[in-house]
């Protein structure tokens, strides 16, 4: 998307949400929905919509995990990496899953197709190991059947 | 022929979508998609009605649903079948208050709601001025469920006797700590029930708007809630005089974006007015000055959820309920390595052990159980010898542990309890929000230090202990106040895991 539909969009997100102040997390997690990730180009024309300083915007876009300064692959597979995940052998399940994508957690496969990610709980402790995969849940993950969920997405 | 099949996520991450279509496909069938009955074990476990009741068999898979259909349409009995559910001892040992509905109500059905007792307690709590509303949540004995147990009344009444022009009420759904889903299955599986706990909070404190700040790990849950505020809305369940009364609150939906410390109260409260979620320094207490600098009502889902019964049923009814100064019913959640795990709810004063071996049924590997984190990642860990701790705020204090939100996570011998040490400070350091240096600065040292002593070198034993007393003194909030808890209990119930990897160098 170019320069001048980011900043477009931006706006538009803005505007619907009455370009409220306290509405910014929700305007920035509909941007990353709709551009892939939270564009710098974005930033400026957010903070000036909601009247607020630009270092006041980035200060927010970098304190939460969940926004992306740049586009994800085309899934999205969220591991858990908790406690109770942990106690059922979820260390390794992470560290099989980066084998298994050639990607460290936090990067893109070289082919654009998954983004891995380390997350910290999925309230799914009762079906540990657990992952999101594009929002869906998958419980009781090894790698097998994670090799099977990432063979499964185009 | 009705089947049930739970849309819950834990079921949905067992492959509950596809044995609803499965069953979908077939003749005569009607899939409803009910909520849990929080047997994780035996999800997805698919229920059909009968004269004597709900029919249940689980786990079930896809592949099972041709002859679950034809052995039940025959009253043939199947390997997956577990007979009656009413009957199970699983579900008939609990005190389910709170869980009262689960498994037996379609989430997004008002008429399966009211049904079932929904809204009974809204209907009371019109008739009440607020202090009479306060005064039953008072008399239950009622604590917050989100960590800290304070009482729920008091803040009520806190916010009821501060005037002002606009008062808020703000629901705690950031449900962070690893091993806990209660909160989650409430959104999923029951939402009206906190819609008609937050509306109660609303009438007693003269507070007309309500957020419930929800994780973006719960997708399923942000998206009922929305989905049930709006039913609420056009049914005149919510908004403005509500079921015809002077009475008016309204309900927004707000989503977290993945930091661990917006579940402090006052993080969420500077998240919600989308700032970064920074700690606040207290007092002003969010009952006086909370959101946008107003009295606020801040409350765990939990807590909002028990509230219904407690009004329809008085808070007498909900005191019978636990021991000491823990009154009623906590919603357990078995996590971990468990071969049961789920939803327990039962009243306080159960051991760990009725919970761990009893309704857990022992470890999912088979082996010891060797420690169990309760309370979450702030919580500390509980060695296998102290299993016959009851289940009571002040038992677990006295040991230097924590009930929090009721999430138990079990670990069995193959745990390595310095990595457990390791991570907590990890955890630590990566959520912390920056405000104080003990935690800010302390969690990386606290990283370091276990490391060293992992590597064996015993002098740095002491340093460890002292920076996590500056940690616990010097902490603004309990996530660099509370690490110590699992970092420390490590350390002092399993020590000999701290020195094997020194052992295994020599
Ligand atoms: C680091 C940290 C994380 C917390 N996370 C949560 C949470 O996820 N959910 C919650 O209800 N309370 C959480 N709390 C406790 C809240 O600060 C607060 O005590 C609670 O929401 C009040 O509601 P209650 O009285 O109903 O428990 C957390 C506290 C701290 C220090
Ligand atoms: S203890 Fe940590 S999380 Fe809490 S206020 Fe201080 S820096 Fe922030
Ligand atoms: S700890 Fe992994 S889902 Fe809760």
């Amino acid at each position: 998307m170019s320069e001048a539909n980011q900043t477009a969009a931006a706006a538009a997100i803005a505007a619907r949400h009455g370009n409220r102040p306290d509405e910014l997390l929700e305007i920035l997690h509909e941007l990353q929905e709709e551009l892939g990730c939270v564009a710098e180009a974005a930033l400026p024309v957010i903070a000036k919509a909601l009247n607020l300083s630009r270092a006041e915007v980035h200060g927010v876009v970098t304190f939460y995990h969940d926004f992306r300064r740049e586009p994800a692959g085309r899934h999205v597979i969220k591991i858990c990496a908790a406690e109770s995940c942990q106690s059922m052998k979820g260390r390794e399940l992470l560290a099989s899953a980066e084998k298994i994508l050639k990607v460290k957690a936090g990067g893109t496969t070289v082919d654009g197709k998954v983004t891995l990610e380390k997350v910290y709980c999925l309230g799914l402790c009762a079906c540990s190991p657990a992952m999101l995969v594009d929002n869906r849940p998958v419980g009781r993950v090894d790698a097998k059947t994670f090799k099977s969920a990432v063979a499964e997405l185009a | 022929m009705k089947v049930h099949v739970p849309r819950d996520s834990a079921a949905k991450a067992l492959g509950a979508d596809q044995v609803a279509s499965a069953f979908a496909k077939l003749d005569g069938v009607e899939v409803i998609r009910n909520s849990s009955r929080g047997m994780v074990w035996l999800e997805p476990f698919v229920e059909f009605d009968t004269p004597n009741g709900r029919a249940g068999y689980g786990p079930v898979t896809a592949k099972d649903v041709q002859s679950i259909f034809k052995s039940h349409s025959s009253n043939a009995k199947h390997k997956l079948s577990v007979g009656l559910v009413e009957d199970l001892e699983w579900l008939k040992k609990q005190e389910r208050l709170t869980f009262a509905r689960a498994g037996i109500t379609d989430p997004l059905s008002l008429s399966d709601y009211i049904a079932h007792g929904g809204f009974e307690g809204l209907k009371t709590a019109l008739k009440k001025s607020g202090a009479e509303i306060v005064k039953q949540v008072s008399d239950s004995g009622l604590r917050g469920r989100g960590g800290a147990a304070f009482p729920t009344g008091i803040k009520w009444k806190t916010v009821l006797d501060t005037a002002a022009d606009q008062k808020y009420v703000c629901c705690n759904a950031d449900e962070g700590d690893s091993g806990t889903f209660a909160d989650r299955m409430v959104m999923e599986g029951d939402p009206f029930m906190l819609i008609e706990g937050m509306t109660i909070a609303g009438i007693a404190t003269g507070a007309t708007k309500g957020f419930v700040y929800i994780r973006s790990e719960y997708p399923d849950a942000v998206a009922v809630m929305k989905e049930a505020i709006a039913i609420a809305v056009n049914a005149n369940w919510l908004g403005p005089n509500i079921q015809g009364t002077d009475k008016s609150f309204s309900l927004v939906v707000r989503t977290g974006a993945g930091a661990y410390i917006c579940g402090e109260e006052t993080a969420m409260l500077d998240s919600l007015e989308g700032k970064r979620g920074m700690v606040r320094f207290k007092p002003p207490l969010p009952a006086i000055e909370g959101l946008f600098g107003k009295p606020t009502v801040i409350n765990n889902v939990l807590s909002f959820a028990a509230v219904p019964f407690i009004l329809a049923k008085g808070g007498e009814a909900y005191k019978n309920y636990g021991l000491g100064r823990s009154r009623g019913t906590l919603p357990f959640q078995l996590a971990g390595n468990i071969k049961q795990g789920g939803l327990v709810e039962k009243a306080f004063g159960i051991t760990l052990r009725e919970l761990v071996e009893g309704f857990g049924g022992g470890t999912a590997s088979g082996r010891r159980v060797r420690a169990m984190q309760v309370g979450g990642p702030l919580g500390a860990y509980v060695p296998a010898s102290d299993l016959d701790l009851a289940m009571d705020y002040e038992a677990f204090a006295a040991k230097g542990a924590m009930v929090g939100h009721g999430g138990i996570v079990v670990f069995d011998d193959t745990v390595d309890m310095a990595e457990q040490a390791r991570f907590a400070m990890e955890f630590c350091a990566i959520e912390s929000c920056g405000k104080c240096t003990p935690c800010r600065i302390g969690a990386v040292r606290g990283i370091e230090v276990v490391d060293r002593i992992a590597d064996g070198d015993a002098s740095a034993l002491p340093i460890l202990a002292d920076l996590c007393n500056t940690m616990k003194f010097g902490s603004l909030c309990a996530l660099g106040g509370f690490t110590p808890y699992p970092v420390m209990s490590a350390l002092t119930h399993f020590p000999d895991d701290f020195s094997r990897a020194k052992e295994a160098a020599e």
